[in-house]
């Protein structure tokens, strides 16, 4: 037996075993039970953005760095879909699932822990990013907007930007005192990343200063970018950086900032749920 | 009755102990819910955690199957340590929580399976069980439903049938009969005692002194975080009531003949009427009524709830 004088509230690193992926089987579970409700969004989505934006705003757009604009933003529709898909799904989805149903509480009082659950969550939030992209690819291809062979790649970025997106939300989550909360984060982030991230508007044409703060903080401008070379291989000089640096950051950008905030969204949750 | 049944319950206890307390505390910022407690549960048992709401009860239990870490003390389930092995002992627990935590997203089946894949149970064996399961809770016609279509009862069977999936060693109902129908209650009680003659140790809290009184070895009672009273139902009512209690109108020439009468016996008075309990022997009572046939005068045997509102007091509590 051990003493203890403290509940364990310390900083640790999380400790995952396989059951990991039951957590994650059990969404997908959910998730499959209903599929051909949950492509719909992803499958109409992307339709209506390019006949808006691509068509109807296109038409005032001669061309982006020789590209049309609707194939400019094709990636750009890409890169929006792993975000709203991971955010998302481990913010509403997971408070919902963590505080109305109490299935995490239900989880917890099985050999899986507290850490796993969550990493269970975030990782079922990337794959629904990853999910939904695909689905937007598709139509993306089938309007013709790729130009690129490597253009499969982009599901990488889309899991590996899906997680960090998961991850961001389950912060929020482990953040959140009821569900009414998130509306400060997709107003104060998600919006804003939306409009400047490099999406539908070229941010090679804002301010240098923009520019820069768009490629130290904002993670959907690294999405967007990367998903740009991939789809219709073309990378801009952004902040003063060329293509190849505008490459490299991004991919160091996601790798680095995804295991912080996954570690972070496991502590976070583990200080809310362990009391 | 109920003397007969414990006397039939009484099976099969051990000397070993499964579960041991020291100084078990757990406290919520300022407020202390579990206050240094000891305690010890043999294998095979079937024991009983009796107190008013916010006596401590669900968080002892919780700190059992490790869902609460502990502030204070220790804590062992099966040899293990609540803190460094939980998930050896989370995997030999069954755990039945107060709140209904089934996935509302599953069918009554599919909850059932998927809460056998957290354990890690092979596919064919968790629907072996969770047929046997469902057979038995009567929830056979229910098992292509979703949750929200199950009424109340139905989701409290549906619980214990869960919390059973693992076929666990040790077994925590957390008020397991909380509203539910007399016939479900007597099902549930038919499968904590069926468990219990398989050796099942099992931990019961509840608000219903009958059913402690029928299914438990031994009672704890808990109250501010303390445990105040332990023992075997039967000796804990012969110990503060002792055997029969007697009940009367509010009236006072009556109130005043019983007092001449039992100088030594308890009064206590709730609302118009007066409960007289004395530690002489059964027949003292039925005595008194045949010399004074009052209308108003009711025998009736000492029970567990009589042991409860005395130590715990009458007081509201939320």
């Amino acid at each position: 037996m051990t003493k203890l004088t403290e509940a364990p509230s310390g900083f640790r690193l999380p400790k995952l075993t396989y059951r990991v992926w039951k957590v994650w089987r059990r969404n997908f579970d959910v998730f499959m039970k209903t599929w051909h409700v949950n492509f719909l969004p992803s499958l109409l989505e992307p339709i209506l953005y390019l006949l808006a934006f691509g068509f109807g705003l296109g038409t005032f757009v001669s061309s982006i760095e020789g590209i049309s604009y609707i194939q400019w933003i094709a990636p750009g529709l890409v890169a929006i879909t792993v975000m709203y898909g991971g955010f998302f799904e481990c913010t509403y989805g997971s408070f919902v699932r963590m505080y109305f149903q109490r299935t995490f509480d239900a989880i917890i009082a099985t050999p899986v822990s507290v850490e796993e659950v969550i990493a269970g969550e975030v990782l079922w939030g990337a794959t629904r990013a990853t999910i939904n992209s695909a689905i937007v690819l598709a139509v993306v291809a089938v309007f013709g907007l790729i130009s690129s062979t490597w253009f499969f790649a982009v599901l990488l970025v889309a899991f590996f930007g899906g997680l960090l997106f998961a991850a961001l939300g389950m912060c929020f989550t482990a953040l959140a005192p009821n569900i009414d909360f998130f509306n400060y984060p997709t107003f104060l982030l998600i919006t804003p990343m939306f409009l400047i991230s490099n999406t539908f508007i070229p941010l090679a044409s804002f301010p240098g200063q923009l520019q820069t703060i768009a490629l130290a903080v904002l993670p959907l401008t690294h999405v967007a970018d990367l998903s740009r070379g991939l789809l219709v291989g073309k990378i801009e000089t952004l902040g003063g950086l060329g293509p190849e640096w505008v490459t490299l950051l991004a991919v160091v950008w996601i790798a680095v900032v995804t295991v912080l905030f996954f570690v972070l969204s496991i502590y976070l949750m583990k200080r809310k749920l362990i009391r | 009755m109920l003397c007969a049944v414990i006397k039939e319950g009484r099976i099969m206890v051990s000397s070993e102990v499964l579960i041991k307390a020291h100084n078990l505390t757990k406290k919520f910022g300022n407020l202390t819910a579990v206050d240094h407690i000891d305690f010890e549960v043999f294998k095979g048992e079937c024991v009983g955690f009796l107190g008013p709401n916010g006596a401590g009860k669900t968080t002892t239990v919780r700190m059992i199957y490790c869902f609460l870490p502990l502030t204070e003390g220790e804590l062992s389930v099966a040899g293990l340590s609540v803190t460094e092995q939980s998930r050896e002992i989370k995997s030999m627990v069954g755990v039945a929580p107060q709140e209904d935590n089934l996935d509302p997203d599953f069918t009554v089946t599919k909850n059932l399976l998927v809460y056998a894949r957290y354990f890690d149970i092979p596919k064919s064996e968790a629907a072996k069980r969770a047929t046997e399961q469902l057979k038995f809770f009567q929830l056979e016609e229910k098992k292509s439903v979703l949750i929200s279509e199950l009424s109340t009862g139905m989701k409290r069977r549906l619980i214990l049938a869960r919390a059973l999936i693992n076929e666990p060693q040790i077994l925590l109902l957390d008020e397991p009969t909380t509203g539910l129908d007399p016939q479900a209650r007597h099902l549930v009680w038919e499968e904590v005692r069926a468990l219990r003659k398989h050796g099942v140790t099992i931990i019961i809290t509840t608000h219903y002194m009958d059913e402690a009184a029928a299914l438990c070895d031994r009672i704890l009672i808990m109250d501010n975080g303390k445990i105040i009273e332990q023992g075997q139902p039967a000796e804990l009512i012969k110990k503060h009531i002792g055997e029969d209690v007697l009940e009367v109108d509010n009236e006072e020439k009556l109130v005043q003949t019983l007092k001449t009468e039992f100088p030594e016996a308890r009064f206590e008075t709730f609302g118009d009427r007066v409960h007289v309990f004395t530690t002489q022997p059964h027949g003292v009572f039925e005595r008194f009524v045949e010399k004074y046939p009052f209308k108003s005068v009711t025998i009736r045997n000492a029970n567990l709830e009589d042991v409860f509102l005395k130590l715990t007091g009458r007081k509201l509590r939320e």
